[in-house]
């Protein structure tokens, strides 16, 4: 679609229409046949027709870090929005980012819109805080993790989760969990030892560990009575219930002890802690990554100087106490993502947590405690919900509309052209059919959903389509006027027709290319649907309309200029084909004879 | 219809024709005054945003019972902000607060919810913070600046800097008069309205070219012969297309008009209505513009160059010496011995 030829090349679909339409047709059924076989008959809709909740939020540009905004980070956001909306029990909610620094989250209808707008919102807080008592999730007596193996190697730990951070995720989502307990072991990266293997994990329940009581292991906060308060209630935690897990660690101040979930292995387990050492913040960077030596996943950790320091200070202590308390808990979000134990302090800023990781939750648990906390912080900027019904009054409203339009423009096209029209016709729903078709392929394929503005785009579209048809068939009647039979007269419009096509069409999808480049949102889908049609208009006119009409000017009632075709040569005011014959009268002949 | 059809003909043949060129200073001056009106209006109006540019929630409820002063009474009542309060084709309730942030949007929802007696999970919201629209604009006003400089770019290519000009001069022309009438009449400024607007680029351009690429076919040849000045030869070339332009005109609008119908009718004000409302507007603009404004700037432009100029010299030369031998001047152009490659299209071919 660059700009027109200036020479007038013979048309491809002279010759040989039937070629450009077997082109097309083709095209069709293997869209149509393609669509069935992935059982995606209906486009996609978009949360305004379907129902739902639309969440748009932006990044915030914080003064002097204006480079924050990247793509690496905006992506992290997603990822991490995502596991926490997805965690929610929700399928199939959307989290992408559109244009350099908004996400929009689009969560279906049927699920608790409120609780899934606190998710998107809420920053991720990310604290490191030492263990104090561990029990299985259930409400029973707390029982301990096995004893460490008393090899020199660091001692191990059940490793917990797998890096699923959904406050509240659903008892569906703890059948991905790897069911195994894990060994980890967390050292300085110098320790040359290796770390257990996972062969030497064991179920994490044979063994007892101490009840945990106020006296002995609470943390000198001095204040008794929340001790015993926090002991009460660690009891009565039930992790094994989505709801009481969801409410476990919200809102715990870090300066205060807590008690928080998290998923070991197949199991959920309970946790008291300590205040927070070490937060977020203080990691500078953690990667899940292959060591080299022994060939398996751990996570290494940088930490800022402010960070090493505290990290050095809590391991130092952690070191010389007994199982559980020589663990400190990764918490993420109110919930323990990791609890690794300490058998030295460490110091210097580096460390790994090694043990039972996979490639995938290495990575996911690196990313975690890179930006756990969220790399940017958010503004939402539009929150919107729809019913279902209202949804589907829109989009039957959407639908009346195109409907009427279409009819409008047949009728008109009918009482203008007559024969002519039903060519007219035939193509426009030629159109519509690819058009749908792709519609809902892309649904698939690109994740493309239709929203209100973009069946407006294919409503628009209709006359943007209709328009082509009018520009080639009025070429056709000025050569009829001309004086030429029809056969010819079909042929010798279409260069002329097809130039101004393409320029107009080109325009027109110039201004939708960039609309769908630089805006958002809604405008991106009319944007996206205008583009689209602006290509089948194209596709259908090269392809089907003009291949139809050749064919259709080798039939006599449209050669013979019947009065019903819209080619009557009377009616249009032909001239009598004469050559070079001067009409008396006082109108000259056009000099000018030839317009788009 | 053979009537059109007989018009149409005689328009191509020139038989009949309207002086569009001739009397384009009419024309500049009426769009001037309505640029000057338009703009007038916006200075002191201004535009009537909607809640999308201003930050604020709207609620639509299902089919209530409660009377809008009511339901007016009671939105003011819990958000402590103005509202206002259409009712819908459907029975239920439109209920714009501005200036609530959106974290306090939901509790205003259920005591909604429970003043007009409807569920509160049937209730929609739209919930905006106050820069999401200002946003929409400025990614629209990005995307406006881009497009305007790759269509002149494109258009000075296809056809030539000066169609780019006038061209350019005209959407300038549709926006502003879309964006007037917009301020003239109150219309609610929404992200709809702007996507409207931005897809009258497309299609304001859409008809231009049209013209223009008759025009560029008709004065192809033109330095060659002598008949006809610029301006002739480009009134002929408009008046030639003018069936085309009302009918691709008409036939834009039946579909947005539909929509305009239904989106108003069916469901009061929305997104369908906004789109459609810009674009009902800017269309007619454009296809005004395209004949009334593009042609003849082209025109002025053109009768700038010293070729032109020497064109209309000889023109007028031979009709006055054709005038002075007492002949009509179509003979004396038939005395020409020019092929006439003008009025073939393709040079060399036998008529």
């Amino acid at each position: 679609m660059a700009a027109p030829k200036k020479g007038r090349r013979p048309t491809g679909a002279q010759g040989r229409p039937g070629r450009a339409l077997a082109i097309i047709l083709i095209a069709m059924v293997a869209l149509t046949a393609g669509m069935f076989l992935s059982k995606q008959t209906t486009p996609r809709l978009g949360i305004d027709l379907a129902g739902g909740t639309s969440i748009t939020l932006k990044a915030k540009s914080e003064p002097g870090k204006e480079s924050a905004i990247n793509e690496t980070n905006m992506n992290t956001a997603v990822g991490i929005i995502d596991r926490r909306v997805n965690g929610l029990g929700v399928s199939e909610a959307e989290v992408q980012t559109q244009g350099r620094d908004h996400i929009i989250v689009n969560i279906p209808k049927g699920t608790n819109e409120q609780q899934a707008r606190e998710q998107v919102g809420t920053t991720a807080q990310l604290y490191f805080r030492p263990v104090i008592a561990f029990a299985d999730g259930s409400p029973a007596a707390p029982e301990g993790t096995p004893s460490p193996s008393p090899s020199a190697s660091g001692s191990t730990a059940p490793k917990a989760g797998d890096g699923k951070t959904s406050p509240s995720a659903t008892p569906s989502s703890s059948a991905t969990s790897q069911g195994r307990a894990l060994s980890e072991a967390l050292k300085a990266p110098a320790a040359p030892t290796p770390s257990p293997s996972a062969s030497e994990s064991k179920k994490a329940d044979d063994t007892k560990a101490p009840s945990p009581s106020a006296s002995a292991s609470a943390p000198a906060t001095g204040d008794e009575a929340a001790a015993a308060a926090l002991q009460a209630k660690f009891a009565a935690l039930d992790c094994n219930d989505p709801a009481q897990r969801a409410a476990a660690g919200q809102g715990a101040k870090p300066e205060e002890p807590m008690i928080a979930c998290g998923q070991r292995g197949d199991a959920w387990g309970k946790w008291v802690l300590g205040p927070a050492q070490v937060n977020g913040q203080d990691v500078k960077e953690a990667k899940g990554q292959i060591d080299p030596q022994r060939g398996q996943w751990i996570v290494t950790m940088q930490f800022t100087d402010k960070g090493a320091d505290k990290f050095a200070k809590i391991t130092g202590e952690l070191a010389t106490k007994q199982m559980p308390q020589n663990q400190f808990a990764i918490v993420l979000d109110g919930k323990v993502i990791s609890d690794p134990s300490v058998s030295q302090a460490l110091t210097g800023g580096n460390a790994e947590i090694s043990g039972g990781f996979n490639q995938q939750s290495a990575q996911d648990l690196g990313n975690m405690l890179s930006y756990g906390a969220l790399p940017l912080s958010f503004t939402e900027d539009s929150v919107t919900t729809v019913t279902a019904a209202l949804g589907g009054e829109q989009l039957k409203a959407g639908l009346i509309a195109g409907a009427i339009g279409l009819a409008l423009v047949v009728i008109y096209l009918l009482v203008y052209y007559r024969g002519l029209a039903f060519i007219a016709i035939v193509s426009l729903l030629v159109s519509a059919i690819l058009t749908y078709t792709i519609m809902s392929l892309l649904g698939k394929g690109i994740g493309f959903a239709l929203n209100l503005p973009a069946v407006c785009g294919a409503i628009v579209a209709i006359g943007i389509t209709a328009d082509s048809f009018i520009v080639y068939f009025e070429r056709i009647r000025d050569e009829i006027r001309e004086g030429r039979t029809l056969r010819p007269a079909v042929e010798r419009a279409w260069p002329r027709a097809r130039r101004t096509i393409l320029v107009s069409d080109f325009v027109s999808f110039l201004a939708a290319a960039v609309l769908f480049i630089v805006t958002v949102g809604k405008v991106q889908g009319f944007a996206f649907t205008l583009g689209l049609t602006t290509l089948l208009d194209v596709v259908v006119v090269f392809l089907f309309t003009k291949p139809v009409m050749t064919l259709v000017a080798r039939t006599n009632f449209f050669a013979s200029g019947h009065p019903w075709s819209g080619l009557d040569p009377k009616r249009l005011g032909a001239k009598p084909p004469l050559r070079r014959s001067r009409r008396t009268g006082s109108a000259p002949a056009p000099v000018d004879a030839k317009e788009a | 219809m053979s009537k059109l059809g007989d018009l149409g003909a005689k328009l191509y043949r020139g038989e009949v024709g309207y002086d569009f060129v001739g009397k384009r200073f009419l024309w500049y001056g009426v769009s001037i005054l309505i640029t000057i009106t338009a703009i007038v209006a916006l200075a002191v109006q201004g535009l009537n945003m909607g809640i999308e540019f201003k930050g604020g929630a709207v609620f639509t409820t299902p089919k209530t019972t409660v009377s809008v002063a009511a339901a007016t009474e009671a939105a003011e009542k819990v958000s402590g902000h103005d509202a206002i309060v259409q009712e819908l084709g459907t029975g239920g309730l439109r209920i714009q607060i501005s200036g609530v942030d959106t974290g306090a949007a939901t509790e205003i929802k259920q005591k909604l919810a429970a003043d007009l007696k409807v569920d509160q999970a049937s209730i929609n919201a739209d919930l905006v913070g106050p820069s999401w629209g200002e946003q929409i604009a400025n990614k629209a006003w990005t995307g406006l600046g881009i497009f305007m400089v790759l269509v002149v770019i494109y258009l000075a290519i296809a056809f030539e800097w000066r169609m780019a000009v006038a061209a350019l001069i005209a959407l300038i022309h549709d926006l502003t008069i879309t964006v007037g009438v917009y301020a003239l009449v109150g219309f609610e400024v929404t992200p709809g309205t702007v996507i409207g607007l931005l897809t009258i680029l497309g299609y304001s351009l859409y008809d231009t070219v049209v013209v223009f690429d008759g025009l560029k076919e008709s004065s192809k040849d033109i330095t060659k012969q002598t008949r006809w000045t610029y301006s002739e030869v480009a009134n002929r070339s408009i008046n030639g297309t003018l069936v085309r332009s009302i009918n691709t005109t008409v036939v834009a609008l039946l579909p947005v008009a539909a929509l305009l119908f239904i989106g108003g009718g069916f469901l009061g004000a929305g997104m369908l209505n906004d789109i459609s409302l810009s674009l009902f507007v800017g269309l007619a603009a454009g296809a005004y513009s395209s004949i009334f404004i593009a042609t003849p700037l082209v025109v002025d432009l053109k009768e700038r160059e010293p070729a032109m100029k020497a064109l209309k010299k000889r023109v007028l030369a031979k009709r006055a010496a054709a005038v002075a031998k007492g002949e009509s001047p179509d003979e004396a152009y038939e005395a020409e011995d020019e092929p006439q490659v003008v009025a073939q299209g393709r040079p060399g071919r036998r008529r």
